[in-house]
């Protein structure tokens, strides 16, 4: 039995809400306890570090001190949430003079036994594909996805320790377990925008526009992420005319599983993905 | 004697030095190798390129970057963070521009500036952010609501925008982390 905190971060109360229930669905499946962190609060996501630098770690910190005082590791399925909190562990661990200064801010003693993952991170390394492989019910055959990682589950690499930064291959490897096809393409790691997608939405779709048309070019159904943030900038600010959702992994987990709970998740998607599922159906899975 | 079409620009290499300590970025060691550009997503729509920003920094060209659209431009994607060979954390730097920017007031009508403000804002009071109310108090101060109104209303239909979240219970917590990062001499 692993047993982790859970901080789900804002944006799974809201626009990522099928992510949360997709996250907590597939981690019930495959064992995992997770424990939500008593009264967390918001990271400050990438505004807090565009405002000012400690604050963008002393609010994360607060999270690291109630995750240490259930002595757990903490899991974050939001990349952004992720690189926050991974962020301050990682100032709290290796820069001195940082760490006075947040503990001095969040008013508490880092003592260095909680690790910051993410939800991708924990389900590769600490059940790894292969236990994911056995408990497909549905192999999701013929379904062709484009792995997208964006920017903060893999940059930068000295502070996330995950995966390779320009060609990272573990999400392609968990929907490869699940009986999927990853396709090659060229926008893995490249930036949705989603920082834009209010305040210059026409840089939001510019972008948004640029990844849909490299996963075609890939040959891709749909494309795959790991983060609500990118997940909502692809499908609503994706230039007029464009069809191709983007699932959260945990969502394609569940289907794989033969999980109750995907038509619910699948409902709240602003784009259709029923189109790109017609796959499945047609292969019997 | 005066070269025609040359103009006078006000260098200031007391800045380059408060650029440098307050990012903790080796920001002289560029050499204009222009790797970050070429990876930059944003350049098409930024005035100036990642190192053109770097070098005005160099010549302490202060006004002209803390009024750039470039700096409010940068995702904080840290593409060219990881490419720099010279170990220069530009999208620290850039962070670090627009608190300068922010401070003295330049590009006071960025919209990235102002949401990104408001945003900080939402969690000071809440200690977590309700999407629902920071959205619609952004569009509603610059005028975009009617915009993007079809939008919102199909998130409030997928049930994608609760005007209601909990937010923090123990909210004196959270302002403490407020009240003493700026008297850390923050924010």
């Amino acid at each position: 039995m692993v047993r982790l905190a859970y901080y789900p971060g804002c944006s799974l109360e809201a626009t990522g809400k099928e992510y949360d229930t997709s996250a907590r669905a597939v981690c019930q499946a495959l064992g995992i306890e997770l424990v939500e962190l008593e009264d967390w609060n918001c990271c400050g996501a990438t505004s807090a570090h565009s405002v000012n630098n400690l604050l963008a770690l002393a609010l994360p910190a607060r999270n690291l001190a109630l995750a240490q005082k259930l002595g757990l590791d903490v899991v974050a399925p939001c990349s952004a949430c992720y690189n926050r909190l991974r962020q301050a562990e990682h100032a709290l661990r290796y820069d001195r003079e940082t760490r006075a200064a947040i503990e001095e801010a969040a008013g508490f003693n880092f003592l260095g036994g909680v690790t910051v993952l993410s939800l991708l991170e924990a389900l590769v390394k600490r059940i790894r594909p292969g236990t994911i492989a056995d408990r497909v019910v549905h192999p999701l055959q013929g379904l062709r996805v484009a792995c997208y990682y964006g920017c903060l589950l893999v940059r930068p690499p000295e502070v996330t320790r995950f995966d390779r930064p320009e060609n990272p291959v573990h999400l392609d490897e968990l929907v490869a377990a699940l009986g999927a096809e990853p396709v090659a393409w060229r926008g893995k790691t490249d930036c949705c925008g989603a920082s834009h997608a209010i305040t210059s939405p026409e840089v939001a779709t510019a972008l948004v526009g640029r990844l849909l048309a490299l996963a075609r070019e890939g040959g891709a159904d749909a494309l795959v992420t790991a983060c609500p943030l990118c997940q909502t900038s692809l499908e609503m600010r994706r230039p007029a005319g464009e069809t191709m959702p983007t699932f959260y992994f945990t969502e394609l987990m569940g289907l794989a599983f033969g999980l109750p709970g995907t038509r619910a998740w699948f409902a709240k998607h602003l784009v259709d993905v029923r189109p790109a599922l017609r796959v499945l159906a047609q292969t019997g899975s | 004697m005066a070269v025609r079409g040359a103009v006078a620009l006000p260098l200031d290499l007391a800045w380059r030095e408060e650029v440098r300590k307050a990012s903790g970025q080796p920001v002289e060691l560029c050499y204009q190798c222009a790797k970050c550009a070429a990876g930059c997503i944003v350049l098409e729509h930024a005035d100036f390129t990642p190192h053109q920003v770097l070098r005005m920094v160099a010549l302490g060209l202060r006004d002209r970057v803390l009024a750039s659209r470039a700096i409010w431009l940068c995702s904080g994607c840290l593409t060219c963070t990881v490419r720099c060979p010279n170990g220069i954390d530009i999208a620290r730097v850039m962070d670090t521009l627009k608190e300068m920017a922010a401070a003295n007031g330049a590009n006071g009508k960025n919209p990235a500036r102002l949401f990104h403000s408001m945003f900080v804002d939402n969690i000071r009071g809440r200690g977590r952010v309700n999407e629902a109310v920071l959205l619609g108090r952004y569009e509603l101060t610059t005028g975009r609501i009617w915009k993007e109104l079809g939008q919102g209303l199909t998130l409030l239909r997928k049930g994608k925008m609760p005007v209601f979240t909990p937010g923090v219970r123990h909210r004196d917590e959270v302002r403490r982390i407020f009240a003493r990062v700026r008297e850390l001499g923050g924010h």
